[in-house]
């Protein structure tokens, strides 16, 4: 009994898996340097904006001379809106993922809800603010640009990406708790508050702060319903400012004094953004873990 | 409620529920089917109401607003062809820089790099997506487009042979440049889709394509592209989706200008850029505006069919619950 020795792969196909393994390595390599451009660029010109007096603690001013102002109502009329939107989309999403995982199931209308969900993941974003345009904007129902009609398109964006993620998560947890709670004499919306929701909740965190991720930097639909006021205002019934809004406008400007504060309300917003990225992923490690 | 379990009144069996306690059962599965019929309600009405806004237009116009070339606001004439052509030629541009990169991300990320750095490199690809599209516009307009400027000249010089490419000036925005960002912000998305149907690969046909003797790169030839070809498709479509409706991005640095660009490096325009360019001058217009209504109109039937068309393919390629959250933008490694 002699081992065979096995034929020796030809010199040709090595070197072509050679070639083609470098250059997946450099494609993954490509990938990665627009985002080392973006985060380089944002700290060397954002930083000294942002460094600068008052960049927090005043509001954009719309002088064309002297000093333009900070971002201050910028940042809380971000925060108002997207507060908003989360109250709006994070309920009304987990309701419809429970829906879905609870009671629909495989039928046949949950799964045309699962469909048209999917379709409006792909509806662009500046569609949804013609939506909101003309449904709320038109009519001028309490005034004619809000910050709650921008709240209400920002969560027509989140909405999707709550429900599929929520899904997901809620499909996790075993049947057998279900099971077993209903065996105890629980009625079903006990087992579901009471058992299915807690189990899955950091699931259901993770989800719905990559949506506020998402919801928080969408600059198009702000612009048909909650556009364009520099001062600070606490009242979603008035036009507001926004982040996303302040950078858009302030890059069109021919003033350095103003695109230098477009590069710092950029380096808000991304970190902004990344934070909630990072609290996000904390809380999907940890659900893991239970 | 457990009171009424363990009671036995009006000749009910011990654990039989009174009908009482039944009602917030009942009610909360009307809720819940309700909200969930509300959506499909709520789309419907959106599309009938955006069809109504354009009508006007529609009217005025008919397929000449889709087909014909002259797109002049100031007399009152959209025949918006040179915007079709914009949002055709940059969502090109960005399926055929962005799909390969994406696709090799996805190939090196599951099949080659150890297994020690593929979450936190997956986690990098994955940024890209969290980045604000109005933040790659202001990186496109002060740094991308400035900085690539004499490099396209001189390609432009260099390959003027070639159609559509060289012969005419490179002015400072223009489609590629769009294009070249659209890559950039579908990326992330194709990248994390890919991944998700290459890790679906049944390892017995990696395994045996090994054992025949193929090298690494003859196994993802031969056993996992083929395995994975239509879930890729339908990343790549998604993609497109994204890369069609995507605005601030653009309208940033596409140039805004409303004839069609005569080659690659020229200025032009796109669907979604017009609307968010132009909304503030139409505000007072019937029909600019209806016609801004319409512009968003065809770019969500364009949206809608590439997205159906994608999600044939994605489901084609996975039968996983789970590429419905990736499809959401949310990578199922994160959920």
């Amino acid at each position: 009994m002699s081992v065979t020795a096995l034929p020796r792969v030809s010199p040709r196909r090595r070197r072509t898996d050679k070639v083609m393994r470098s250059l997946l390595l450099v494609a993954t390599l490509i990938a990665l340097v627009p985002l080392v451009f973006i985060i380089y660029y944002l700290l060397h010109k954002g930083l000294s904006a942002v460094t600068s007096s008052g960049f927090f603690s005043t509001d954009p001013n719309g002088n064309f001379f002297g000093n333009p102002g900070g971002i201050r109502s910028a940042i809380l009329g971000t925060l108002e809106m997207i507060a908003l939107a989360t109250a709006i989309s994070v309920p009304v999403g987990i309701a419809v993922a429970l829906y879905l995982t609870e009671y629909g199931k495989e039928s046949k209308f949950a799964n045309v809800i699962r469909y048209f969900v999917d379709v409006m993941t792909g509806v662009p974003s500046i569609v949804f603010g013609l939506f909101i345009y003309i449904v709320l904007v038109i009519s001028k129902i309490g005034g004619a640009f809000t910050g709650w009609k921008g709240a209400v398109a920002i969560s027509l964006l989140m909405l999707p990406i709550v429900i599929r993620s929520s899904e997901v998560v809620l499909l996790l947890v075993p049947s057998s708790l279900r099971e077993a709670a209903l065996a105890l004499g629980a009625p079903r919306w006990r087992v579901m508050l009471r058992v299915v929701l807690p189990t899955s909740l950091s699931g259901l965190v993770t989800g719905s702060l990559l949506a506020v991720a998402r919801g928080m930097g969408e600059t198009a639909p702000l612009l048909f319903t909650a556009a364009g006021a520099f001062a600070l205002t606490g009242n979603l019934g008035a036009q507001m400012n926004a982040l996303p809004i302040q950078i858009y406008n302030d890059i069109q400007s021919p003033r350095n004094a103003i695109t230098a504060r477009a590069w710092g309300a950029g380096l808000t917003l991304v970190a902004l953004v990344l934070i909630i990225n990072v609290i996000a992923r904390i809380a999907s490690r940890r659900s893991r873990m239970a | 409620m457990e009171a009424s379990a363990t009671t036995v009144s009006g000749g009910r069996s011990l654990i039989e529920r009174s009908p009482l306690s039944r009602l917030p059962d009942q009610v909360l599965q009307w809720t819940l089917t309700a909200l969930a019929a509300a959506i499909l309600i709520l789309i419907a009405y959106f599309f009938i109401r955006l069809i109504g806004q354009s009508s006007t237009a529609i009217s005025h116009f008919g397929w000449g607003f889709v087909f014909g070339n002259d797109w002049n606001p100031s007399h009152l004439i959209f025949r918006g062809l040179p915007l079709l052509v914009g949002t055709v030629v940059t969502s090109a541009i960005a399926l055929l820089i962005g799909v390969p990169v994406a696709i090799g991300t996805a190939l090196f990320l599951i099949e080659i790099c150890p297994r020690r750095f593929r979450t936190p490199m997956a986690i990098l690809v994955d940024l890209l997506a969290a980045v604000p599209s109005v933040v790659y516009g202001l990186w496109g307009v002060f740094v991308l487009a400035p900085k690539l400027l004499p490099v396209e000249k001189w390609f432009a010089s260099t390959f003027s042979f070639i159609p559509w490419i060289g012969g005419g000036t490179v002015t400072l925005y223009n489609y590629f440049i769009a294009g070249l960002i659209l890559a950039i912000m579908i990326l992330p998305i194709v990248s994390a889709i890919a991944r998700e149907v290459i890790s679906t690969v049944p390892s017995e046909h990696k395994e045996a394509a090994l054992a025949l003797g193929a090298t690494r790169w003859e196994m993802i030839r031969m056993a996992v592209l083929p395995y994975s070809r239509s879930g890729i498709t339908g990343g790549a479509m998604l993609g497109l989706g994204r890369a069609i409706g995507e605005t601030i991005a653009v309208v940033l640095v596409i140039g805004n200008a409303d004839v069609i660009g005569k080659h690659l490096f020229n200025q032009g325009y796109s669907l979604a850029a017009v609307i968010a360019n132009e909304f503030g001058e139409a505000a007072n217009t019937t029909l600019y505006k209806s016609a801004l209504f319409e512009a968003g109109l065809v770019l969500f039937i364009l949206t809608l069919i590439v997205n159906i068309i994608a999600r044939w393919f994605v489901s084609r390629g996975t039968r996983t619950r789970a590429a419905g959250a990736v499809m959401a933008g949310v990578a199922v490694d994160e959920v």
